[in-house]
């Protein structure tokens, strides 16, 4: 399959090569090892397997099917048409990383024009080409901010508001440095900013929060950046894109790190992935950022060109002295996010962040309103998620809604057990008013006694 | 023509995709938390659509031409991988859905699972990492886990080829391991005597590329394996490698204890210029424990009348969660397809295709080019950019003249224990004709090094752009647009 060898072909080519048949190339594979049988199944033609993938893909219930408040770190918005039409063009996406700047034009600017997006969305100096995800990223923001204090500062806090899929990535990434507390997201701390400000001091190398947090709380995080800085600490905020299109940029707070996951720019749900993180810094830790950079030149003809830049910092040069071991990027992602935030641009941008807050205050006030069921820090304002409790266990509460054919939620007991019968919803630009009232209806069928 | 910015193009008032007005009472905005200006572009989506199309067409890419560049395994990427993989069943499913909801994904992830471990002979794979670097990661992080288990906390110790990917001593270093940098023999093989010598109590692994990054299948590798077992440490194989292995020698066999694979490099996923990759982690039995958490199993058996339910298991001393989610499930729907298509049948005749396609080239251009490990190739070979008699020619301008030629040059000055490196793997796709086409402008380049040396130096001469300042690049970095819009 995909080979266009004849017969007479491999002829002539094995006797170029002077042996007589194929297996003759393999003679320096351990013999007893050779040709082992492989149980796999009968091989498909093309037809075939669009059909058996038809069929497996059919055993899902799908966000077209289903009516879907599910967020909690990936976000269903609406894809224009335009981004993947674009994406599908063979120039892009069979091309490799464009190490040869001279035939790689198309891809290098449009991560140039990403790493533009992201800097002027974030509010921040530099962004690099992106990370694998918005976990990775946290964690590659760890990795920056122990190495700026050359591992002297040994405390990173994390806010128990962070994306626990985030804190558990940043923990595997930095489980081998024993030396290293990563504190501050205990059930003690809690949720209150409060909290985790007090624990803030001199031997702190980094403060990492979510903005808006996990719950979808839009924080004043205004103490704790003066307190992170007055101690000479490090911020790195993970923030939702989608919010930037009409919060204050996490560079206008004060932070020296902004990541986030960018799933929301034009990226399908996809169970879960390929995604994209995002990473961009103030100028001052430019030269620790990890990750692929692309620049501004000229060729030798005095033409704007792109290229790879900074790569001394970067593993197939400095090997065991780089600063990650980091090598591909998400290279199509970062295209998905340009051309979506391209194509919407600033209008239809800020009316995706618009309608996804009008939206979600709208679901949040209707259920607020239905026996039984109460909205999580009512004081706190929110962008496009936010928690309710019911007098209900949150299991019942699902399997109820799933009946009609709604996924209620993310069950927030699985990762806060304070959270008990809490139920965390997004809601989109995608949501209607008549999807609202559909679910608040259902919710007023629970039965509370 | 210098192709405009989208920063550039940007008009103010201009509008690309709009949404609907809100169709709910308007809630007010939660003030002192608003930005002041939404500095992105605003054009329609028509120049949108010609700007990225512009774009597009000053890359070169595997559906324009041959693209053998060394590592890298740039072979036909199916177009009917981008069919199933945006099927809606796939694509509009949110990863945290009621499991019962997600039972295709799953069944899909658990079969590639199998696989996977049928194919390179092992008892355990983890799908999640998202390309190859973090599946090294994962995998010494599995064996530094292993070690620390068992009570063996001074085997901090890892191996690494000299040959070896970059990555791999990055990856190693992020763990604090210390990395010992291992001699390759005459031959090409791991220097079995310097491995001797460095197989102590303090060993934690080595890191072994096979094929390795010359292309040579190292001759001695069972006894490479057990030299490092009996001194109690494990082998890791980076399987970028695979194309010229598959359905022919299964790495597990011999006795290799963790191995990562690149969907995007063996089992035809894109490389989208630069990714998603996705780089699964195969590991023997005795390391199952330690994978990342979660691996998806079977949580409650079938019947008859009931097909079984698909799950997530966290392994019981789980190195931990390695990124949001399970894997880069796009990428895993591509791969699934490929082999389905492949089977046991044309995953050997890839691999053989594959190392055909290196030794006719191999063959070829040996009398002309330095091949400075002379014997039969995988998948892939290194000759060197460099004659004597005309020693102002490197590598580079070997590489930057064959674009001339509208070929992708070779991967060029690596591995590093080769001067001058031009490192070259065809993939089975390719057929005669286009290796022979390139055959003929490398001797033709050969030729013009001695007649018009000028000619190199100063190519490419036919691309979108000519040789890039690359000192200017870092010496005046300009990461970002500095157009200020309205």
């Amino acid at each position: 399959m995909f080979t266009p060898h004849t017969i007479h072909d491999v002829e002539v080519m094995l006797k170029s090569i002077g042996v007589e048949k194929i297996e003759d190339l393999f003679q320096e594979i351990p013999e007893q090892f050779r040709y082992p049988d492989l149980s796999l199944a009968p091989r498909l033609t093309e037809m075939e397997a669009v059909a058996e993938l038809e069929n497996i893909a059919s055993a899902n219930g799908t966000t077209k099917e289903f009516l879907s408040f599910l967020g909690a770190g990936a976000y269903d918005h609406y894809i224009p048409a335009a981004v993947d039409n674009l994406l599908q063009r063979g120039e892009f996406y069979t091309a490799y990383t464009p190490y040869q700047p001279e035939i790689s034009q198309g891809t290098l600017q449009a991560i140039f024009e990403f790493q533009s997006l992201i800097c002027r969305l974030t509010g921040m100096d530099v962004s690099n080409a992106s990370h694998y995800d918005g976990a990775t990223a946290a964690a590659e923001a760890v990795i920056l901010a122990t190495g700026h204090f050359r591992n002297k500062r040994k405390k990173v806090l994390l806010s128990r508001a962070l994306n626990p899929q985030y804190r558990q990535t940043i923990r595997t990434y930095m489980q081998t440095d024993g030396s290293l507390q990563i504190l501050g997201d205990d059930a003690e701390t809690g949720i209150d900013i409060k909290n985790l400000i007090a624990q803030i001091d001199n031997n702190t190398a980094l403060v990492m929060v979510q903005y808006p947090d996990f719950f979808g709380r839009i924080i004043d995080y205004k103490e704790l950046v003066e307190t992170a800085h007055a101690n000479g600490a490090l911020v790195a905020m993970a923030v939702n894109p989608t919010a930037l299109g009409l919060l204050t940029p996490p560079g206008d707070l004060g932070a020296d790190i902004a990541l986030g996951e960018g799933q929301p720019l034009g990226i399908p749900l996809s169970f879960g992935g390929p995604y994209l993180g995002f990473f961009a810094v103030k100028d001052a830790l430019l030269r620790k950022i990890a990750g692929r950079l692309v620049g501004q030149t000229v060729d030798a003809e005095g033409k704007l060109a792109y290229v790879l830049t900074l790569t001394a910092r970067e593993q197939h040069i400095r090997r065991e002295k780089a600063s990650s071991n980091i090598c591909s990027n998400q290279g199509l992602m970062t295209l998905a996010a340009t051309i979506y935030l391209s194509v919407l641009g600033k209008h239809g941008f800020r009316q995706v962040s618009n309608l996804c807050y009008q939206k979600a205050h709208y679901a949040a006030e209707q259920i607020s309103s239905i026996h039984g069921f109460e909205v999580m820090f009512p004081e706190t304002p929110f962008f496009h998620e936010f928690v309710i409790r019911s007098e209900q266990p949150v299991d019942e509460l699902l399997e109820h809604l799933l009946d009609h054919d709604i996924f209620g939620g993310y069950k927030l007991e699985n990762d806060y057990p304070e959270l008990q019968n809490c139920l965390m919803l997004a809601v989109t630009e995608k949501i209607s008013r008549e999807d609202i009232d559909y679910l608040c209806n259902i919710l007023g069928e629970v039965d509370h006694d | 023509m210098t192709e405009p910015t989208i920063f550039d193009l940007s008009v103010p008032g201009r509008k690309g995709v709009t949404f609907p007005e809100p169709d709910v009472p308007e809630f007010a905005l939660p003030e002192g938390f608003l930005r002041e200006d939404l500095p992105i572009p605003e054009m329609s989506e028509m120049d949108a659509v010609r700007h990225f199309t512009s774009i597009s067409q000053k890359n070169y890419a595997i559906d324009l031409g041959f693209y053998p560049l060394g590592s890298c395994t740039m072979k036909y990427n199916p177009k009917v991988n981008e069919v199933t993989s945006r099927l809606p069943g796939f694509a509009s499913v949110h990863p945290l859905q009621p499991i019962e909801s997600v039972q295709g994904s799953l069944y899909l992830m658990y079969e590639l699972q199998n696989m996977l471990a049928e194919i390179a002979g092992f008892a355990g794979v983890t799908l999640m990492p998202a390309a190859g670097a973090q599946g090294e990661l994962t995998g010494t992080l599995i064996i530094k886990k292993y070690h620390t288990d068992r009570g063996d906390h001074q085997r901090t110790r890892m191996l690494i080829p000299d040959s070896a990917h970059g990555t791999n001593p990055a990856s190693s270093a992020m763990l604090g391991l210390d990395i010992v940098p291992l001699p390759s023999d005459e031959r090409g093989n791991v220097d079995l005597v310097a491995l001797r010598e460095l197989c102590d109590d303090r060993l934690a692994g080595l890191m072994l590329t096979n094929p390795n990054t010359l292309g040579l299948f190292d001759e001695n590798v069972a006894e490479v394996i057990k030299i490092v077992h009996e001194a109690g440490g494990l082998v890791y194989g980076d399987g970028a490698n695979m194309n010229a292995l598959l359905g022919v020698f299964r790495p597990g066999d011999v006795g290799i204890d963790v191995l990562h694979f690149n969907l995007h490099k063996t089992f035809s996923t894109p490389h989208g210029g630069g990714g998603p990759g996705s780089g699964p982690v195969a590991v023997r039995e005795h390391l199952v424990p330690f994978l990342p958490d979660p691996v998806v199993g079977i949580i409650q058996e079938g019947d008859e009348d009931q097909a079984p339910l698909y799950g997530f298991i966290r392994p019981e001393k789980s190195i931990g969660r390695i990124k949001t989610f399970y894997g880069h499930f796009g990428v895993l729907v591509r791969a699934f397809t490929y082999i389905s298509m492949l089977g046991q049948e044309g995953l050997r005749d890839a691999a053989e295709k594959a190392v055909l396609n290196a030794n006719y080239l191999q063959e070829k251009l040996k009398g002309t080019y330095t091949l400075p490990y002379d014997r039969i190739c995988m998948h892939e070979f290194v000759l060197e950019g460099r004659w004597s008699d005309v020693p102002d020619i490197h590598a580079l301008d070997i590489a930057k003249r064959l674009m001339d030629y509208k070929f992708h040059p070779p991967t060029n000055y690596f591995p590093l224990i080769v001067p001058e490196a031009l490192m070259i793997e065809p993939t089975e796709t390719e057929n005669k004709e286009t290796l022979d086409r390139f055959v003929d402008a490398m001797l033709k380049i050969a030729e013009e090094a001695r007649t018009n040396p000028q000619l190199l130096k100063d190519a490419p001469h036919n691309t979108p752009i000519r040789r890039a300042d690359e000192l200017k690049a870092a010496r005046e970095l300009m990461l970002c647009c500095s157009i200020d819009l309205e």
